[in-house]
């Protein structure tokens, strides 16, 4: 592997190496655009009585973060969870902390584990899934004891997940091919 | 999947430093998130203007796509109507007929209501609408029960006010943007709403589940006095619902708390009426989001 990058392993990675990026600015500003866009999808005219809609930001996010792991830095995610408390109202500060916790997890499970596989990559997200559920619900002042009424949400979510980051891929090779 | 290559800069000393600064950043934003989480539990008023900005900016989008899902769920609802269009009818009939009866012992209660009124010269005050708008979404994947409507400070809509359709309550407002509101439903889990029977005028609380049902518990001691299928009206206590709103049916009343079902479905609801806060004088709602009580809430 010495000398010779996997396809599309561009960005960050390369630049470290002493290489000049291959992507363009375009290609670099589509995953935070469609990550805000999903995080938007959460004010669609949908009034529901009980959660249901899975965290459709949180479930991109974690797509293109296990995707692309050298695409982004830790930090990436305070801009992309502060839009995200923003668009769907949540508490100010929960996406942009519980995120980034997130992020910063994921880089050291990735020193840990060096070769993931699908199943593994999904066992994650879903972990980080509930902490983020988790989370949501102990900020905006409610109690642990409500957490069961969260369970179907984090259920959907978790399924939901092999999909979103299925679209993330399909995005990540259109990107790259322009 | 090869590990990636940026966790390890090499001997490159920008490289170094650079990957050092990226985690001191995201440190100091979790920190600054987590800052920003209790400013907002203590004085959610602080972020007013910001939050208010990105529910109008948002609003507009909302309510474009307001009509279709409106019309996707009605379709559901037509199906249903002629599958079993026969037997409504008959049942339909029934009802105005008994109801019939009913709206006239109505219209004379009423008139001898308002007769024994003026007798006591009893003050009441009738609710003052602030303004009539439509629900265009809920933040169906957050964590709280959040609607939001097209209608914002610059109608007049203040945080704490009550908001109902024409079939019952609906929630009260809780932050303001200039052209959009967010209103707190009757399900939120931090709800709560004095209501009594309307059968005997028993008074009770009434507590979202956070599920789309609702918690009455009786303020009296004893037995428990409800039955499946009783109507429970806002009591006017506490100055901030006005009275004798329609609220909710119940709909189990075996257990210890009986569950109810709110009789403004939001899922239909398209319709809202603001109004003003009862009794100001009585009612000072906390700003934001109310806390749930602690080991209340266990399903």
């Amino acid at each position: 592997m010495i000398g010779r990058q996997p396809a599309g392993s561009a960005h960050r990675g390369a630049l470290i190496d002493g290489q000049a990026p291959k992507v363009s600015r375009f290609a670099r500003a589509v995953p935070p655009i469609s990550t805000v866009l999903a995080s938007l999808l959460g004010v669609l005219p949908i009034v529901t009585d009980a959660p249901t809609i899975p965290p459709l930001g949180l479930l991109t996010v974690l797509g293109w973060r296990l995707l692309r792991p050298e695409l982004w830095r830790a930090w990436m995610a305070l801009p992309l969870g502060l839009a995200d408390d923003l668009l769907t109202g949540q508490v100010p500060g929960t996406a942009m902390a519980t995120w980034t916790v997130i992020f910063l997890i994921l880089d050291i499970v990735d020193e840990r584990f060096l070769f993931r596989d699908y199943m593994l990559d999904w066992a994650i997200a879903a972990v980080a899934i509930c902490l983020a559920i988790t989370a949501g619900l102990l900020s905006s002042g409610q109690h642990i004891a409500q957490l069961p009424l969260f369970m179907p949400q984090m259920a959907l979510a978790i399924l939901c997940f092999p999909l979103v980051e299925r679209i993330c891929a399909r995005i990540d090779r259109w990107r790259l091919q322009r | 999947m090869a590990p990636p290559k940026h966790r390890r800069p090499g001997f490159s000393r920008r490289a170094q430093y650079g990957l050092f600064a990226g985690y001191v950043i995201a440190t100091i934003g979790v920190v600054i998130a987590l800052a920003a989480i209790a400013a907002w539990r203590l004085d959610p008023t602080g972020f007013a203007l910001v939050r208010g900005a990105a529910l109008d900016a948002t609003a507009p989008l909302t309510a474009a796509g307001a009509s279709v899902s409106r019309g996707l769920s009605d379709m559901g609802a037509e199906v249903g109507a002629y599958w079993n269009a026969g037997a409504r009818n008959r049942q339909m009939t029934q009802e105005v007929a008994t109801m019939r009866s009913a709206l006239v012992q109505a219209r004379a209660a009423r008139f001898e209501n308002a007769r024994l009124k003026r007798l006591l010269k009893l003050v009441d005050r009738t609710p003052e609408t602030i303004v009539s708008t439509r629900i265009i979404g809920s933040t169906a994947s957050g964590t709280r029960r959040l609607a939001t409507i097209a209608a914002g400070s610059g109608d007049g809509v203040r945080p704490g006010q009550p908001v109902r359709s024409g079939e019952g309550l609906v929630g009260r407002i809780f932050e303001t943007g200039r052209g959009a509101a967010r209103l707190l439903m009757l399900t939120d889990t931090g709800s709560t709403v004095p209501v009594r029977l309307a059968r005997n005028g028993l008074p009770a609380l009434v507590t979202g589940n956070g599920d789309g049902r609702l918690r009455v518990r009786p303020l009296i001691a004893g037995e428990n006095p409800f039955r499946r299928g009783d109507l429970l009206l806002t009591s006017g206590t506490g100055g901030l619902y006005p009275p004798n709103v329609p609220v909710a049916v119940i709909t189990g009343a075996d257990a210890l708390t009986p569950l109810a079902r709110p009789l403004a479905d939001p899922d239909r609801t398209d319709f809202v009426l603001v109004q003003a806060i009862y009794a100001p004088e009585a009612a000072a709602p906390p700003p934001g989001l109310p806390t749930t009580a602690g080991t209340a809430g266990a399903p």
